[in-house]
Protein backbone atom coordinates (compact mmCIF):
# COMPACT_ATOMS: atom_id res chain seq x y z
CA UNK A 1 0.00 0.00 0.00
CA UNK A 2 2.97 2.56 1.17
CA UNK A 3 4.22 2.76 -2.52
CA UNK A 4 0.97 4.08 -3.85
CA UNK A 5 0.46 7.11 -1.37
CA UNK A 6 1.53 10.36 -2.92
CA UNK A 7 4.47 12.12 -1.42
CA UNK A 8 3.95 15.75 -1.12
CA UNK A 9 6.73 18.28 -2.04
CA UNK A 10 8.47 19.26 2.14
CA UNK A 11 7.74 14.69 1.41
CA UNK A 12 4.97 14.21 3.99
CA UNK A 13 2.73 11.11 3.37
CA UNK A 14 -0.55 12.24 2.09
CA UNK A 15 -2.97 9.45 2.68
CA UNK A 16 -6.73 8.86 1.38
CA UNK A 17 -9.09 9.73 4.37
CA UNK A 18 -12.76 9.45 4.06
CA UNK A 19 -15.24 10.92 6.86
CA UNK A 20 -18.74 8.39 6.35
CA UNK A 21 -21.45 9.91 7.73
CA UNK A 22 -24.28 7.90 8.65
CA UNK A 23 -26.69 9.86 10.90
CA UNK A 24 -29.40 12.75 11.57
CA UNK A 25 -27.28 15.90 12.36
CA UNK A 26 -29.99 16.40 15.76
CA UNK A 27 -30.39 14.01 18.30
CA UNK A 28 -27.34 12.84 18.72
CA UNK A 29 -23.83 14.80 18.87
CA UNK A 30 -22.06 12.45 15.87
CA UNK A 31 -22.37 14.62 13.12
CA UNK A 32 -21.56 17.92 14.75
CA UNK A 33 -18.28 16.12 16.52
CA UNK A 34 -17.52 14.13 13.13
CA UNK A 35 -18.06 17.68 11.30
CA UNK A 36 -15.18 18.74 13.91
CA UNK A 37 -13.21 16.60 13.33
CA UNK A 38 -13.08 16.71 9.43
CA UNK A 39 -12.29 20.72 10.29
CA UNK A 40 -9.61 19.91 12.36
CA UNK A 41 -8.09 17.18 9.96
CA UNK A 42 -7.78 20.14 7.48
CA UNK A 43 -4.86 21.24 9.30
CA UNK A 44 -2.80 18.13 8.13
CA UNK A 45 -2.86 18.60 4.22
CA UNK A 46 -4.41 15.37 3.59
CA UNK A 47 -6.28 14.11 0.90
CA UNK A 48 -10.06 14.13 2.61
CA UNK A 49 -13.47 13.69 1.33
CA UNK A 50 -16.76 12.60 2.87
CA UNK A 51 -19.56 10.97 2.06
CA UNK A 52 -23.12 10.59 3.43
CA UNK A 53 -25.15 7.79 3.47
CA UNK A 54 -28.47 6.91 5.71
CA UNK A 55 -29.87 9.29 7.71
CA UNK A 56 -26.45 11.08 7.93
CA UNK A 57 -28.02 12.73 4.24
CA UNK A 58 -30.17 14.62 6.45
CA UNK A 59 -26.80 16.52 7.72
CA UNK A 60 -26.92 18.34 3.89
CA UNK A 61 -30.23 19.73 4.08
CA UNK A 62 -30.77 23.34 3.35
CA UNK A 63 -33.10 25.38 5.82
CA UNK A 64 -32.62 23.87 8.79
CA UNK A 65 -34.49 25.43 12.05
CA UNK A 66 -32.91 24.27 15.21
CA UNK A 67 -34.52 27.14 17.86
CA UNK A 68 -37.19 24.37 18.76
CA UNK A 69 -34.65 22.23 20.20
CA UNK A 70 -32.12 24.58 21.76
CA UNK A 71 -29.28 22.88 19.94
CA UNK A 72 -26.68 25.45 17.64
CA UNK A 73 -27.73 24.97 13.56
CA UNK A 74 -24.24 23.94 12.42
CA UNK A 75 -25.89 23.13 9.10
CA UNK A 76 -24.38 26.64 7.28
CA UNK A 77 -20.80 25.03 8.52
CA UNK A 78 -20.99 22.27 5.46
CA UNK A 79 -20.66 25.28 3.44
CA UNK A 80 -17.18 26.49 5.25
CA UNK A 81 -15.73 23.45 4.52
CA UNK A 82 -14.47 24.67 0.67
CA UNK A 83 -12.50 27.04 2.07
CA UNK A 84 -10.74 24.38 4.07
CA UNK A 85 -10.43 22.77 0.58
CA UNK A 86 -12.89 19.82 1.38
CA UNK A 87 -13.96 19.60 -1.70
CA UNK A 88 -15.11 15.91 -2.36
CA UNK A 89 -18.78 15.20 -1.18
CA UNK A 90 -20.56 12.24 -1.88
CA UNK A 91 -24.30 11.42 -1.39
CA UNK A 92 -25.08 8.16 -1.60
CA UNK A 93 -28.29 8.24 -4.14
CA UNK A 94 -29.93 5.11 -2.45
CA UNK A 95 -29.98 7.06 0.74
CA UNK A 96 -31.09 10.16 -1.08
CA UNK A 97 -33.67 8.84 -2.63
CA UNK A 98 -35.38 6.84 -0.06
CA UNK A 99 -35.96 9.76 2.13
CA UNK A 100 -37.52 11.84 -1.12
CA UNK A 101 -34.88 14.32 -1.50
CA UNK A 102 -33.21 15.40 -4.54
CA UNK A 103 -29.77 17.60 -5.26
CA UNK A 104 -31.64 20.70 -4.93
CA UNK A 105 -32.24 20.02 -1.02
CA UNK A 106 -28.74 20.35 0.01
CA UNK A 107 -27.12 23.14 1.48
CA UNK A 108 -23.57 22.23 -0.54
CA UNK A 109 -23.02 21.10 -4.10
CA UNK A 110 -22.30 16.88 -3.83
CA UNK A 111 -21.62 14.64 -5.98
CA UNK A 112 -24.37 11.36 -6.00
CA UNK A 113 -23.48 8.02 -6.94
CA UNK A 114 -24.65 4.93 -6.33
CA UNK A 115 -23.98 2.42 -3.63
CA UNK A 116 -22.06 0.47 -5.61
CA UNK A 117 -19.44 3.38 -7.00
CA UNK A 118 -19.52 4.56 -3.34
CA UNK A 119 -18.26 1.17 -2.20
CA UNK A 120 -15.53 1.63 -4.86
CA UNK A 121 -14.27 4.92 -4.21
CA UNK A 122 -14.30 3.48 -0.15
CA UNK A 123 -12.28 0.34 -1.07
CA UNK A 124 -9.57 3.49 -2.42
CA UNK A 125 -9.95 4.81 0.56
CA UNK A 126 -6.09 4.80 3.01
CA UNK A 127 -8.45 5.36 5.97
CA UNK A 128 -12.41 5.25 6.12
CA UNK A 129 -13.86 6.90 10.16
CA UNK A 130 -17.26 6.61 9.96
CA UNK A 131 -19.62 8.11 12.62
CA UNK B 1 -18.54 29.75 34.75
CA UNK B 2 -16.81 33.02 36.10
CA UNK B 3 -18.25 37.00 34.64
CA UNK B 4 -16.64 39.78 34.28
CA UNK B 5 -18.49 43.33 35.14
CA UNK B 6 -18.42 45.87 31.63
CA UNK B 7 -20.16 48.66 31.73
CA UNK B 8 -22.36 47.76 34.30
CA UNK B 9 -23.31 44.22 32.90
CA UNK B 10 -21.89 40.89 34.39
CA UNK B 11 -21.04 38.69 31.23
CA UNK B 12 -20.57 35.07 31.63
CA UNK B 13 -17.07 33.72 30.16
CA UNK B 14 -15.10 30.49 30.38
CA UNK B 15 -12.02 29.79 32.01
CA UNK B 16 -10.02 31.02 29.05
CA UNK B 17 -11.71 34.18 28.66
CA UNK B 18 -13.94 33.57 25.70
CA UNK B 19 -17.36 35.03 26.00
CA UNK B 20 -20.11 32.56 26.88
CA UNK B 21 -22.88 33.65 25.05
CA UNK B 22 -22.02 35.69 21.38
CA UNK B 23 -25.38 37.78 22.46
CA UNK B 24 -23.13 39.72 25.45
CA UNK B 25 -21.03 40.87 22.27
CA UNK B 26 -20.75 44.58 21.77
CA UNK B 27 -17.61 47.22 20.99
CA UNK B 28 -17.76 47.97 24.75
CA UNK B 29 -17.12 44.30 25.39
CA UNK B 30 -14.66 44.30 22.38
CA UNK B 31 -12.41 46.68 24.45
CA UNK B 32 -12.61 45.33 27.29
CA UNK B 33 -11.71 41.99 26.43
CA UNK B 34 -9.09 43.56 23.85
CA UNK B 35 -7.50 45.36 26.77
CA UNK B 36 -7.23 41.76 28.55
CA UNK B 37 -5.26 40.68 25.86
CA UNK B 38 -3.07 44.07 26.36
CA UNK B 39 -4.31 44.66 22.03
CA UNK B 40 -4.76 48.56 21.38
CA UNK B 41 -7.08 48.40 18.83
CA UNK B 42 -7.08 50.65 15.95
CA UNK B 43 -9.07 50.56 12.63
CA UNK B 44 -7.08 47.56 11.10
CA UNK B 45 -7.57 45.80 14.21
CA UNK B 46 -11.76 46.17 14.34
CA UNK B 47 -11.61 45.25 10.38
CA UNK B 48 -10.36 41.63 11.11
CA UNK B 49 -12.64 41.65 14.58
CA UNK B 50 -15.65 42.28 12.58
CA UNK B 51 -14.54 40.10 9.49
CA UNK B 52 -14.58 37.16 11.63
CA UNK B 53 -17.78 38.33 13.21
CA UNK B 54 -19.38 38.35 9.90
CA UNK B 55 -17.84 34.71 9.42
CA UNK B 56 -19.13 33.48 11.92
CA UNK B 57 -22.70 34.55 11.54
CA UNK B 58 -22.16 32.93 7.89
CA UNK B 59 -20.87 29.67 8.99
CA UNK B 60 -21.41 29.22 12.59
CA UNK B 61 -17.98 28.35 13.23
CA UNK B 62 -14.23 30.71 13.97
CA UNK B 63 -12.20 30.02 11.53
CA UNK B 64 -8.98 28.31 11.74
CA UNK B 65 -5.90 30.73 10.68
CA UNK B 66 -4.84 29.57 7.57
CA UNK B 67 -8.81 29.55 6.75
CA UNK B 68 -8.73 33.04 7.59
CA UNK B 69 -5.94 34.04 6.26
CA UNK B 70 -7.19 33.31 2.77
CA UNK B 71 -9.91 34.68 2.94
CA UNK B 72 -8.90 37.63 4.28
CA UNK B 73 -6.51 37.90 1.54
CA UNK B 74 -9.70 37.33 -0.78
CA UNK B 75 -12.16 39.90 0.40
CA UNK B 76 -9.63 43.04 1.67
CA UNK B 77 -6.15 41.65 -0.40
CA UNK B 78 -2.77 39.91 -0.30
CA UNK B 79 -1.77 43.01 1.84
CA UNK B 80 -3.71 42.12 4.94
CA UNK B 81 -4.25 38.71 3.95
CA UNK B 82 -0.71 37.03 4.96
CA UNK B 83 0.84 35.94 8.69
CA UNK B 84 3.25 38.87 8.82
CA UNK B 85 0.22 41.34 8.80
CA UNK B 86 -2.22 39.39 11.24
CA UNK B 87 0.64 38.64 13.38
CA UNK B 88 1.55 42.20 14.07
CA UNK B 89 -1.60 42.73 14.85
CA UNK B 90 -2.44 40.11 17.59
CA UNK B 91 1.03 39.07 18.91
CA UNK B 92 -0.49 35.94 20.79
CA UNK B 93 -2.00 34.60 17.84
CA UNK B 94 -4.83 36.32 15.35
CA UNK B 95 -6.93 33.31 15.27
CA UNK B 96 -6.70 33.10 18.76
CA UNK B 97 -6.82 36.38 19.98
CA UNK B 98 -8.68 38.18 17.68
CA UNK B 99 -11.87 35.62 18.40
CA UNK B 100 -11.63 36.53 21.92
CA UNK B 101 -12.12 40.10 21.38
CA UNK B 102 -14.85 39.18 18.04
CA UNK B 103 -16.82 37.14 21.12
CA UNK B 104 -16.36 33.82 19.35
CA UNK B 105 -15.32 30.85 20.50
CA UNK B 106 -11.99 29.14 19.76
CA UNK B 107 -11.40 28.71 16.19
CA UNK B 108 -11.94 25.00 14.82
CA UNK B 109 -9.32 23.35 12.85
CA UNK B 110 -6.53 25.42 15.33
CA UNK B 111 -3.34 22.97 16.59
Amino acid sequence: MTDELEMEEGGGVVKKFMFLNRKAPYGTIYALEGLEVVLISAAFDQDVCMAFVDDGVYQLMKNVDTTGIDMKNFSKTYRALEGYDIEKLYVEKESMEARGLTEDDFIVDVTVMSSAELAALMNEQDVVISH
Amino acid sequence: MPTVEVAGKSIEVDEEGYLVNLSDWDEQVADYLAKEEKVEMTQNHWEVVNFLREYYSEYQIAPAIRVLTKAIAKKLGPDKGNNKYLYELFPYGPAKQACKIAGLPKPTGCI
